[in-house]
């Protein structure tokens, strides 16, 4: 076992060093100059900006570039922002919170909502239940979370005026109709991510609850005269959980890209909305660092997810 | 199906099949697919949607880019069926040329996407000293966050292909390439196991010792039998590709203003919520619709060549 997640890792450090190489390259080989809207402005003179350049390190080698970059990442130091001038530490500490404010809750519900779903589906499969639960997640995986996010936005802000359609990051919570401001602008940006999250998990927990129903071990359980409950809830759910929960922790880092969308819509000052305003901006730093953040959690997950699969399946041997 | 006609005398088996075509994979799977009550739906709305987006102008003649501020932001009415935008252009025929666009993107980058994979995961499959290598590159790609990094790519590259493709299909190659190429993970994993299984059967053993090469032997032996699950992943794929493209015009890195896919007419309408619903209610429940439609037709598709499901 040790032996199993040690070699996992030893996958993982090269993955990430290889992503953030691609990651920095890109945006290096890029025809878009990340000055040209700096640049563009004609009141710069052109020595000005030369010196600009120099002074932040623009006109080294690319490759000597990445290596600086790397050497003061190592150092816990992602650079500073064209922008704003600040570290880049300091935008991603202020805009992280807001972003697991939402995605987090979001992905729990989700999560808690759709195991539910799904067995109950599986058990009663072609129920009313099952076909209604069956269009709701097709709904949910098939109509764009920037959709469902207006509509909510043209029923629930503009029509009844229930909630506010722009997430406010400046309130603080100190008693309870501040804890309901919260509660209320939340609402709809959670019940976007989450309409998604649970459709695809439902799905997912149904699909692999119908694959361990018909198995010998069940017919066993049943004949051993265990009740129904018992059956489901303990021997079908609990073997049919394994991949669910590896599904989970994969899902994660894919969770925050489709955040980007719901911090557009709802403007919530979040990680996503930080990265496209950093792409229209040039701000290269900045969105060289959410690059790889995103990356990390990506190979963090899945290395994550297959030790869990290794814990939670005695059957997989470690090799 | 086989004990009775055992017992049935030599002329009547023949009547029997001549009564009763032949059935091949395909159709027995076409026959499976109609039973399956919402693909066979689905499948009729996306011939609807598609005839609307290709015909549709050929019947409905109003120019898409006929700019009048008196008539900005009207909602459905006789002139203008679905109503106007913010410079009183025609919603109904933007959706239909848009459409063309989102499914065309759709379609080619699955194209892509699926070309690459399966070549991989058959090269991968077949050739056992090719496996590690090419399993890791795949897994590299799926480390990849893909989303942030369409962004990325997109704004960067945009201008140059612009410069040297022209604005429609400089974007149009760019999307379906970034999509194409950041997609083809899953399906090069499937084809893989698919040959892993395959290339140990019988009928392999069988091509070779009559002389096959290794190239017919991927092309024409073991990549029919492994076509099923590429099918259902394709069908399944395009509906994503068009929810990408979209979300990418969405978050105004896609299309241009002047190219008015589905995605991007609701990137333009987002602000005008309160005063033009149709226009973003529109675009967004077509694209909602399609990939619906897609979706439930990858499930029947599914159900209907999954070989343990015959009936």
């Amino acid at each position: 076992m040790g032996r199993y997640i040690l070699r996992r890792l030893l996958i993982a450090i090269p993955t990430v060093a290889v992503i953030s190489f691609v990651v920095f390259a890109i945006l290096a080989l890029a025809p878009t100059d990340p000055l040209s809207s700096f640049g563009a402005d004609p009141r710069v003179p052109p020595e000005v900006r030369a010196a600009i350049r120099t002074s932040l390190g623009l006109d080294d080698p690319w490759p000597v570039r990445y290596v600086k970059w790397v050497t003061s990442l190592a150092q816990g130091n992602f650079g500073f922002s064209f922008m704003s001038h600040s570290p880049v530490v300091d935008l991603l500490k202020q805009r992280l919170p807001n972003t697991l404010a939402v995605v987090g809750v979001a992905y729990l519900i989700g999560v808690v909502l759709a195991i539910p779903i799904g067995m109950i589906s599986a058990v009663r499969r072609y129920s009313l239940f099952d076909h209604f639960a069956t269009t709701f997640a097709f709904i949910g995986f098939s109509v764009p979370t920037f959709f469902t996010g207006i509509l909510l936005i043209i029923v629930f802000s503009i029509n009844l005026r229930w909630f506010p359609f722009i997430y406010d990051s400046t309130l603080v919570i100190h008693d309870l109709p501040t804890f309901l401001d919260q509660v209320k602008q939340s609402i709809m940006p959670i019940t976007v991510l989450a309409l998604f999250d649970t459709a695809t998990i439902a799905r997912y927990t149904r699909a692999e609850m119908l694959e361990h129903l018909p198995l010998d071990y069940v017919r066993t359980a049943r004949s051993k005269g265990l009740k129904e409950q018992v059956v489901v809830l303990r021997h079908v759910l609990r073997n049919s959980l394994i991949p669910v929960v590896t599904l989970v922790a994969l899902g994660v880092p894919t969770v925050f890209g489709g955040a980007i969308v719901t911090e557009q819509i709802f403007r919530v000052p979040g990680i996503g909305e930080l990265l496209v305003r950093s792409i229209g901006d040039g701000d290269t730093p900045v969105v060289t660092a959410i690059l790889l953040i995103f990356a990390v959690l990506v190979v963090l997950f899945n290395l994550f997810a297959d030790i869990l699969y290794a814990v939670l399946d005695p059957r997989i041997k470690y090799t | 199906m086989a004990a009775p006609a055992t017992q049935m005398t030599k002329g009547k088996v023949i009547a029997s099949t001549t009564l009763r075509p032949s059935r091949s994979l395909w159709k027995d799977a076409w026959w499976q697919f109609r039973r399956h009550r919402l693909a066979m739906v689905s499948l009729g709305t996306l011939v609807f949607l598609i005839l609307f987006t290709l015909g549709g102008p050929l019947i409905y003649h109003t120019k898409i880019d006929v700019i009048d501020f008196t008539l900005s932001l009207k909602g459905p009415s006789s002139e203008h069926l679905l109503g106007t935008d913010d410079l009183g252009r025609d919603l109904l025929a933007r959706l239909m040329f848009g459409g063309r666009i989102s499914i065309a993107v759709g379609i080619v980058s699955v194209l892509l996407a699926i070309t690459l994979g399966t070549t991989i995961g058959a090269l991968a499959g077949f050739f056992g000293r090719l496996d590690n290598p090419l399993m890791r590159l795949t897994d590299l790609f799926l480390s990849l966050p893909v989303l942030p990094l369409l962004l990325v790519i997109i704004y960067l590259f945009r201008d140059t292909l612009r410069a040297t493709f022209g604005a429609e299909l400089g974007i149009f190659l760019m999307i379906v390439g970034v999509i194409g190429v950041l997609n083809w993970m899953p399906v090069a994993r499937l084809v893989r196991a698919q040959f892993l299984s395959l290339k140990q059967k019988e009928f392999v053993e069988a091509a070779r010792s009559v002389g096959a090469k290794n190239g017919r032997i991927i092309v024409r032996h073991i990549l029919p039998n492994a076509l099923s699950p590429i099918l259902v992943a394709a069908t399944i794929g395009v509906g994503g590709a068009i929810l990408t493209e979209s979300t990418l015009s969405f978050l105004g890195l896609g299309f241009p203003s002047d190219v008015p896919t589905w995605g991007r007419i609701l990137y333009d309408a987002r602000n005008y919520l309160d005063i033009a619903p149709h226009w973003a209610i529109f675009p967004g429940s077509l694209i909602f619709l399609t990939v619906l439609s897609i979706n439930f037709i990858g499930d029947g598709l599914r159900d209907a060549l999954d070989p343990r499901k015959t009936s």
